[in-house]
């Protein structure tokens, strides 16, 4: 048997828009470096073999400026979940708050 | 307030930027809230909305756009011994554009109000998204870094420096916090930034 047999290439983790999903480490570096040459924001951890993928300020600037409101879907206290866009037809007093 | 106007069409969506449901749920259960109040962990909004602190409020209207981009107003007047920032102003200007006896502002108007993110804000959040993740798997140690890291990119975003004080084992109303504070203020930037009036 050759040295090499059986040994399995180290697992890399890619977060991106939400989504997760484990690569070799060789294919997780090179997403990475495809996303940042794509001029999107990247944060790599080696050590963890871990990189999540963000979102360009000028995707999300594009987004803005045309006043429309970006939906987004997030759980309330009991696991439920509501998205922005089901009040359409209706005016919306939107606050964002922290317990700190 | 709510119940005042909801029936002139009109809901109130609250987001909380927390560590945690646990963490927001004691400020929840003691509003008792008829409206959705939703749990953000992942901070979500504030990547799609550019939202560096809290209070943040926007105006959203019947189709979807948005009339009053981020703005700064407390619901009650219990922090405005802190913060200066009179809640009487925002609550009349919101109950006459629900009502429909003003208009919100006008597009040009709202855009030029607007702040809009840098790369740097950006790339602050990636670090934050990273963070967040190893987090909640207890990878504690890796997420300090990022969360740290984050914190450099956008020193003006709270919902990072602050925000991530529970998760990095700091007293968010703490000491650290108020050095923090004391820096920033005294180096001449605002913690808040309301819209001018």
């Amino acid at each position: 048997m050759g040295a090499l047999d059986g040994v399995t290439e180290t697992k890399f983790t890619i977060i991106d828009g939400g989504r997760v999903a484990e690569v070799g480490e060789r294919e997780g570096v090179e997403l990475a470096k495809r996303a940042e040459a794509a001029g999107r924001p990247v944060a790599v951890d080696r050590d963890e073999r871990v990189a999540y993928l963000g979102v360009s300020a000028r995707e999300r600037a594009n987004v803005l400026a045309s006043l429309e409101a970006p939906d987004f879907t997030l759980p309330d206290l009991d696991g439920r979940v509501h998205s922005l866009s089901r009040h359409r037809g209706t005016k919306v007093l939107l606050v964002a708050y922290g317990s700190w | 307030m709510y119940e005042e106007l909801r029936g002139y069409g009109f809901t109130v969506v609250t987001v909380a930027l927390d560590r945690s449901a646990e963490d927001a749920r004691p400020w929840i259960e003691a509003a008792k809230p008829a409206h959705p109040s939703l749990i953000d962990t992942a901070h979500v909004l504030a990547d799609l909305y550019n939202i560096v602190n809290v209070p943040t409020i926007l105006w959203i209207d019947e189709r979807g756009r948005i009339v009053r981009p981020n703005d700064v107003a407390f619901g009650t007047d219990i922090f405005k011994y802190i913060t200066g920032l009179k809640a009487a102003g925002h609550l009349a200007a919101l109950r006459a554009w629900v009502r429909g006896e003003a208009t919100a502002l006008p597009e040009a108007r709202a855009r030029a109000l607007q702040s809009l993110p840098t790369d740097g804000d950006q790339q602050a959040r990636a670090e934050f998204g990273l963070a967040e993740w190893l987090y909640t798997r207890g990878r504690t140690e890796a997420a300090g870094r990022h969360f740290v890291r984050a914190g450099e990119l956008a020193p003006h975003d709270f919902t990072i420096r602050r925000g991530t004080m529970p998760m990095r084992g700091i007293d968010p109303m703490g000491p650290q916090f108020r050095e923090m504070l004391g820096a920033w203020v005294q180096a001449g930037n605002p913690y808040y930034r309301p819209l001018p009036e």
